[in-house]
């Protein structure tokens, strides 16, 4: 596998620059502007929830930017990864290249992207008069368990919009679907055991509920939440991986 | 080494490819599971190539030939891995450097530096072999002053040099190209055909998809003529099958419905008719010869013999 990484380092490395030069071409904002997106997507739901859901909930505007940060880059991630196999059937047609390259090489920038979002988060955090404790540095886990998280979903979502090309109208409901779900903008305190099960199972709300508890709580999460996060991580890596070596060389017939 | 035999560097048996054809593509999920419940949901088997055998040893170059829908270049993708077999085996020995439709790949919005650099890396190879041999391909293709162009500017000739000038120049193990020594002028052509015979001394099979069959007669010491999928030779006589792919081609234009296998057959034999016919000629000349060799030994016996009578 890491042979493998190192022969493909190259291409990898091509790929990431390709991508970078076609997305920022022509743009003066550049990069900042993608960064802009998730914090108008803050600024709307504060002007609209404090009113409902913040006014008994200190730190109401960090607890919506934990929920959009993890949110957003879940959902750029996707819908980006879910493109890069088609938009590169141009050349897996013709060249025997591995194909989960254009992914990995894609969720650079989306990697890109979050690492400046969660940059001005630490500002509105400083701001906010939130607590910096050594427990901010356990943030990496999850960064890390939703960076195998996004790619496992991009991998299963490229490749099924191969077959399925209205795979990406319905992945869109199913975002707003989740966006709703993830309570990013209510607490789920007051919701029945029930749904706290349904909480429980998605890995989105995990995600941002760690992130919320090092950052306003102040508490390390249980190891029971360590564990989900890494299994969520590992069963996306594992569906895509299977999806991606059982159909390598039958994509070309959809294209 | 040399009575040693040449190792194969391809070799391909029986091998059959099949597409779908059919409901199973561009319809949607929704749709897709609408024709599974209604029972709709059609799919048509279609054998793009079927029962072909062939082997490439070191140095060889393969030329093949046939129609357009021979299935020609789906053998190709085979051959390079992007496809697999739906039967039959594929072996390859060494790295492909494959130039398959020529021009595509290659990205319309990066410049001629960029997609060089990309297209080495799809091919494998490293960052330092490339900042080695990237003048080289620039010099060959002879894109100097187009360096820093974007791609989408360049003419179509220009856009196969380059390619060409990428997967020859970096010493392939197994060089495939389709269709690509038809393209750029009579110049650029001569010194990509020089380019590729030093490949081959070099040890490196090729295989040459052309529609030039005096450039397969020129190049090539092997030859495979598919049509509709079929097989329908592969030998190294390749000026014998070209004869027979010349033949036919014309012949086809009188006739649509025309049997190639029955036609390599009847022009086979009509080959074979016309050598047996030369041989008989051959034959008898030298039976007349004999004969005349004879006579006159015959001749001068006779002569002295009645001399010494007198």
């Amino acid at each position: 596998m890491f042979a493998k990484m190192k022969r493909h380092q190259l291409l990898f490395e091509e790929l990431v620059k390709r991508d970078f030069k076609k997305k920022y071409k022509r743009t003066v904002l550049g990069m900042g502007w993608s960064m802009l997106m998730p914090l108008m997507m803050l600024f709307v739901m504060k002007i609209v929830f404090q009113q409902f859901f913040g006014r008994n909930m200190p730190h109401y505007t960090t607890y919506l930017f934990c929920g959009n940060l993890v949110f957003c880059w879940f959902a750029d991630a996707t819908g980006h990864g879910m493109q890069s196999l088609y938009a590169n059937s141009g050349i897996f047609t013709k060249v025997n290249v591995p194909k989960y390259m254009f992914l990995l090489a894609g969720s650079i920038q989306t990697l890109i992207n979050f690492a400046l979002s969660f940059v001005v988060f630490f500002f509105f955090c400083w701001i906010d008069d939130v607590d910096f404790t050594w427990r901010f540095l356990l943030l990496a886990y999850p960064v890390a368990t939703l960076l195998l998280f996004n790619i496992g979903v991009g991998l299963v979502l490229s490749a099924l919009f191969i077959f399925f090309r209205d795979v990406d109208y319905l992945w869109r409901v199913f975002t707003q679907l989740l966006m709703y779900g993830s309570a990013i903008f209510y607490s789920t305190e007051k919701f029945a055991p029930e749904m706290q099960l349904v909480f429980a199972c998605n890995p989105v709300y995990r995600h941002i509920a760690y992130v919320r508890e090092i950052v306003l709580g102040g508490t390390v999460p249980s190891l029971e939440t360590h564990l989900a996060l890494l299994g969520f991580a590992a069963a996306a890596v594992l569906a895509g991986s299977y999806m991606y070596k059982h159909y390598n060389t039958k994509f070309l017939y959809y294209v | 080494m040399s009575d040693a035999k040449p190792k194969p560097m391809i070799s391909c048996r029986n091998v059959s490819i099949r597409y779908r054809v059919g409901d199973f593509k561009n319809i949607g999920l929704k749709e897709w599971v609408m024709r599974r419940l209604t029972g709709r949901f059609h799919v048509v088997d279609f054998w793009a190539v079927s029962d072909v055998s062939f082997t490439v040893d070191e140095g060889d170059m393969l030329g093949i030939i046939g129609a357009n829908g021979a299935g020609k270049s789906t053998l190709l993708k085979c051959v390079t891995g992007i496809m697999e077999p739906t039967k039959g085996t594929v072996r390859r020995r060494g790295r492909v450097s494959a130039l398959l439709e020529l021009a595509s790949g290659f990205d319309g919005d990066l410049t001629v530096r960029e997609n060089a650099y990309l297209r080495g890396a799809m091919l494998g190879y490293t960052r330092q072999f490339m900042d080695e041999t990237y003048a080289q391909i620039i010099g060959f293709s002879e894109l100097g002053e187009f360096e820093d162009r974007p791609f989408k500017q360049l003419s179509s000739g220009m856009k196969s040099r380059l390619a060409f000038a990428i997967a020859s120049l970096v010493e392939p193990e197994i060089l495939i190209l389709d269709e690509v020594l038809s393209v750029g002028d009579g110049a650029f052509k001569r010194k990509s055909e020089a380019k590729m015979r030093e490949i081959i001394k070099g040890g490196a099979a090729t295989i040459l998809v052309s529609h030039s069959v005096a450039q397969v007669r020129e190049m090539c010491n092997k030859v495979l003529w598919l049509d509709g999928g079929r097989q329908i030779a592969f030998t190294d006589d390749v000026e014998g099958v070209c004869d027979c792919y010349e033949t036919y081609l014309r012949d086809r234009e009188a006739g649509p419905l025309y049997d190639p296998v029955a036609a390599h057959e009847r022009i086979a034999a009509r080959k074979a008719a016309e050598a047996r016919r030369a041989a008989e000629a051959r034959q008898m000349a030298e039976d007349a010869a004999k004969f005349r060799k004879v006579r006159k030994l015959l001749e001068g016996f006779a002569a002295a013999r009645t001399e010494t009578c007198a």
